[in-house]
């Protein structure tokens, strides 16, 4: 054990107090949460969770949530990586105007788009639907893709590519058998980040929908807010948004330093 | 070397066309809002460039973007350091490097408004662990909803809480990169931890330093629901960034005009600065 390892134990523990604090919330009862402070729940309940997982309003909004970033994650990854493809291989015309134009959308403040962002969806006819906040979110997440997938292809050496067409590959099969297994880190790096930023987005979420496709973080603002102090509950919900994140950053735990190591401006 | 082909296109055209779909048409719209006065009703009356200069002037937008250029300039002056100093003293293999890794990342995987909610439970002065032991074992009169120092404390303290963790991940990955002949040369020419660190890792995490720094002014410059939720912009107008202001014009006063002028200087200032980032730390480069 070294002397230096007592920052990244400080950080961490820095980092789980809060979530700590939410955790043993969510087994506390409401009364003893408002009665004063406990380090530990003093009356263990589940009560919070039986609610959640028996009401329809409750486990709905987790269920809506994880099919928009689904089917975020899957449209954004499809149409960035023959994008990102195209950046690494070739040159076009406006291509680099074309890379930065994409970037700039990443700084788009969420909080400009959301009304015109309404006016579109509902135009269009799509307003309440999972496949709105799902191309809603491709705002950010197709332009980040390009750029981690365009690191991850520029590091693979563009014999590859030559030989297999000299072996008599075409395109779409080299690309699908060949070049995308090579890459595989990548497209878990990418895929992770869409995931993330789709799974934490709020402000667009709750603009676009109003019942049939609302996300969970809607669904906990406003019970927080018309139950008044159903803290229990409020903590228990933001316990159960932590799991999916956890889940998936568990399956590409390896790849992540790599991704970045490998990925350049 | 990359071949010529404007065949290329092709490949980028779904990806123009579904950001082009997400990104010109709302855009368009708050342009046309913005030199636009409306009174309900879809009714609209030309006005010019007036909004924009309403809004230049206005106090109540330069308080707002001064607090917003504070808090951004707080976050990078201490979570690029700090980012550095924590990938610097994590382990480079074994066992605790994936522990370290995804109890890193989980704050960043929690949703916006939890956070805040989280943080605000966390904070409360008699039933929050940190508010509680504030206050009641340290004896610091602590309380965010009264006193704007300790709004500005606990909004800091959380962004630090929640996006650390990305300059930690990017500064490892170009940690990690650097081979080990680096440091035994390093060792043989007898160099210390300091010049190590100036002269072989420093430049080894320039490129995914730049990264960290560009995401983390755009996200901190643009950043909405974790203030919001926490402190609501109070006590008063102390904690309204540029967002929170931005949404109470639009959507509580439901001023379009100007709220869609105030976006677009929004945008501009935004990407001018990430511009002067992004050209300031690749300079080099070009060279």
């Amino acid at each position: 054990m070294q002397k230096r390892s007592i920052i990244p134990i400080v950080y961490i523990l820095f980092l789980l107090l809060p979530i700590y604090w939410l955790v043993a919330m969510s087994f506390k009862t409401t009364n003893e949460i408002l009665s004063g402070f406990s380090l530990f729940p003093q009356t263990f309940t589940l009560e919070a969770y039986r609610t959640i997982f028996t009401d329809p309003t409750w486990y709905w909004g987790y269920i809506n949530s994880i099919i928009y970033v689904s089917l975020n994650t899957v449209i954004s990854i499809t149409v960035a990586l023959p994008a990102a493809y195209a950046f690494s291989r070739y040159r076009f015309l406006g291509d680099k105007t074309l890379f930065f134009w994409l970037l700039t959308n990443r700084m788009a403040p969420a909080a400009v788009f959301a009304l015109p962002f309404f006016q579109l969806y509902s135009a269009v006819g799509i307003f309440d639907t999972h496949l709105a906040v799902a191309l809603a979110h491709c705002l950010f997440n197709i332009p980040l893709s390009v750029w981690i997938l365009e690191g991850f292809m520029g590091g693979v050496p563009k014999e590859l590519d030559e030989t297999a067409y000299v072996d008599g590959y075409s395109f779409p099969r080299f690309f699908m058998t060949i070049f995308i297994p090579t890459i595989k880190a990548g497209v878990g790096v990418a895929a992770f980040f869409c995931f993330m930023f789709s799974w934490v987005e709020l402000l667009l979420a709750k603009t676009l929908t109003a019942v049939a496709a609302k996300p969970i973080a809607a669904t906990m603002t406003k019970t927080a807010s018309s139950a008044g102090y159903e803290l229990g509950l409020l903590a228990a919900a933001g316990t159960l948004t932590i799991i999916p994140g956890a889940i998936v950053i568990w399956f590409v735990r390896n790849y992540i330093a790599k991704g970045f190591a490998m990925g350049r401006v | 070397m990359k071949t010529e082909n404007q065949k290329a296109w092709f490949f980028v055209l779904p990806v123009l066309l579904l950001v082009a779909f997400n990104a010109l048409i709302p855009m368009m719209t708050v342009v046309n809002y913005s030199v636009q006065e409306t009174f309900g009703n879809n009714l609209f009356f030309w006005q010019g460039l007036d909004w924009f200069e309403q809004i230049l002037r206005s106090e109540r937008f330069h308080a707002a973007l001064g607090r917003q250029f504070l808090f951004t300039f707080l976050i990078l002056i201490i979570e690029i350091p700090l980012g550095i100093i924590i990938a610097l003293s994590m382990p480079r293999k074994g066992f605790w490097v994936p522990v370290c890794l995804v109890t890193m990342a989980l704050p960043m995987l929690i949703p916006y408004n939890v956070v805040g909610a989280m943080w605000n439970i966390f904070a409360l002065p008699d039933i929050g662990l940190m508010g509680y032991f504030l206050n009641h074992v340290l004896g610091i009169n602590y309380d965010m909803t009264q006193d704007p120092v300790a709004a500005w404390v606990t909004i800091i303290t959380m962004d630090v809480w929640h996006w650390t963790s990305l300059v930690v991940l990017l500064a490892y990955a170009g940690l990690v990169s650097i081979p080990d002949a680096y440091y035994q040369a390093a060792k043989i020419d007898g160099a210390s931890n300091w010049s190590v660190f100036r002269f072989i890792q420093l430049p080894k995490m320039k490129n995914v330093l730049t990264i960290a720094i560009l995401l983390r002014f755009m996200d901190s410059f643009n950043i909405y629901t974790e203030p919001f939720v926490l402190t609501g912009g109070g006590p008063g107008n102390s904690t309204t960034l540029l967002s929170i202001d931005l949404v109470k014009i639009a959507l509580g006063q439901f001023d379009l005009g100007p709220a869609a002028a105030m976006s677009l200087i929004y945008f501009a200032i935004t990407l001018l600065v990430s511009w002067l980032f992004y050209t300031l730390m690749t300079k080099d480069d070009l060279n």
